[in-house]
């Protein structure tokens, strides 16, 4: 059986850059910054005190209240991330089988916020259960699947992917395997996480995986740089429509890249360190490459998971040497985690997002925070420090990694007929 | 108005959504008021909460309007 071809036609964003696409394309060529203090709850007393939030986020402009009041902000992030990218591209009644057109998406917690809440009220109770009707819909994570395939009657495959970090990752794999099986002509992709509440901050601080330089949190995500010390956590969504080559064509839709592979293993070592040599990211590169049909020395540049942790950079950049050679120094590395900090089940969707527009305006997004070297690294690779860089990019490869084990990447290449 | 029903009207205007015109005593919940099942069973809870009173199920399937939550709570309500 011949596998479909499978493109991009649409793209929607919530980040901590900007509440568009654009808006968020343009923070990352211009190395901003999403980090700031915690506005969602006082954090005073906790170890991390700053996170990358969405900003100027008022639900009010996307959501009836009643409306609203029934969505977790995750699920919230994914509707208007998903509006964006279906009315970019351009499905309209009568140009798509509804039947045909599903939604995978990826969150890697689901309704934190909300679970939190409910679990705080029944505690400060007498012990009588006083759980709201729509504690459980509200938290669990496939709602958000359910809730964008009630707002646009998309009736095809729906269902929600959940491997932490991963997690969009694995719902962009998913819904690229299933256009080319030929078993839908369009998926509503991505990822949604809203995790900056204090279970959220409080969590990943006993994990001691944030950073915790409280005094400048605007250089705290700092990846490959000697002082890194932690991730920043984020907030916010990506969608992006996938759509069969020729079903694109037919409609006359833009098309913003291709999607060639998907790639996935695991490290099957620990619960939360990657594995020392990077065994699992290296599989993972070599799997999508493959599947992608392509050679290592045809890649031109590496969204990065490269959370600024210590030991998860490490592990990648090995990875990555041990898979590319030579070419490793060809090719430039990014992670724009530095930027937006780390989006959780999000982060794959966004960087999908960045390396799709990398790929366009062949403009690769930079790796800003970077003060002093570290000596782990071989100074002969290229990760884009503190600047964007200008150069052809044909073909981009994302990497995501999430606890547990999970590692996913995908590849997009500018579209040759 | 007694206070109950003034209360009863703000709970239903503010889980629901609706106007206050539009919460007469004989709106019906789910056909007039655009409630679902489950936001009849958070409204009923939301009594609870705030009258102070513990509604059994078989009560609250008898509470579709308005007017019968506000005239079982001036009956209820401690």
């Amino acid at each position: 059986m011949e596998l479909k071809r499978v493109v991009v036609t649409g793209l929607g964003a919530l980040t901590p850059l900007g509440n568009t696409v654009s808006e968020y394309w343009n923070g990352l060529v211009n190395g901003v910054s999403g980090a700031a203090p915690i506005t969602r709850f006082d954090a005073s007393k906790f170890k991390t005190q700053f996170a990358c939030e969405v900003k100027g986020y008022d639900p009010e402009n996307y959501f009836e209240r009643k409306e609203a009041r029934k969505m977790d902000l995750f699920s919230q992030f994914a509707m208007v991330a998903a509006d964006e990218a279906v009315a970019d591209s351009k499905l309209t009644e009568g140009n798509y089988d509804p039947d045909r057109v599903g939604v995978i998406w990826g969150s890697g917690i689901g309704g934190l916020r909300t679970f939190q809440e409910e679990c705080v009220n029944f505690a400060n109770g007498d012990g009588t259960p006083r759980f709201n009707p729509f504690f459980i819909p509200k938290m669990i994570a496939d709602i958000s699947a359910g809730h964008i395939s009630m707002k646009h009657g998309f009736r095809g495959p729906n269902f929600v992917t959940v491997s932490a970090c991963a997690s969009a990752t694995n719902a962009i794999i998913d819904s690229f395997n299933y256009i080319r099986l030929g078993m839908a002509d369009v998926v509503v992709t991505g990822g949604s996480e809203a995790a900056v509440t204090e279970a959220g901050i409080g969590g990943f601080n006993a994990l001691k995986a944030l950073s915790e330089r409280n005094d400048s949190p605007e250089t705290a995500s700092r990846p490959f740089d000697k002082d890194r010390d932690g991730f920043v956590l984020g907030e916010g969504a990506g969608a992006l429509i996938l759509e069969e080559y020729e079903h694109a064509k037919a409609r006359g839709a833009k098309i913003y890249a291709e999607i060639i592979g998907g790639g996935m293993s695991a490290d099957a070592y620990h619960m939360t360190a990657p594995h020392p040599e990077g065994l699992g990211a290296l599989n993972v590169m070599k799997n999508v490459l493959r599947d992608a049909n392509i050679k290592p020395e045809e890649v031109d540049y590496i969204n990065v998971h490269g959370t600024s942790t210590p030991l998860g950079d490490i592990s990648e950049v090995k990875a990555i040497q041990s898979v590319f050679g030579d070419h490793a120094y060809k090719l430039n590395i990014g992670s724009t985690k530095s930027m937006t900090g780390h989006l959780l089940g999000a982060a794959g969707a966004i960087e999908a997002i960045a390396s799709i527009m990398a790929v366009r305006n062949n403009i690769v997004p930079p790796t800003i925070n970077h003060f002093t070297d570290d000596d782990s690294f071989d100074s002969r690779l290229n990760f884009t420090f503190n600047k964007a860089q200008e150069r052809e990019v044909k073909v981009a490869m994302s990497n995501t990694f999430g606890f547990g084990g999970h590692n996913t990447s995908v590849i997009f290449r500018q579209l040759n007929d | 108005m007694s206070e109950i029903a003034e209360k009863v009207k703000a709970i239903i205007i503010d889980k629901l959504g609706v106007e206050e015109s539009e919460v007469t005593p004989e709106a019906s919940f789910t056909n007039d008021l655009g409630a679902d099942s489950l936001d009849t069973v958070e409204l009923i809870m939301e009594f609870e909460k705030e009258f102070n009173v513990s509604i059994p199920d078989d009560q609250a399937e008898n509470i579709a309007t308005v007017g019968q939550a506000i005239s079982y709570l001036e009956e209820h309500a401690k």
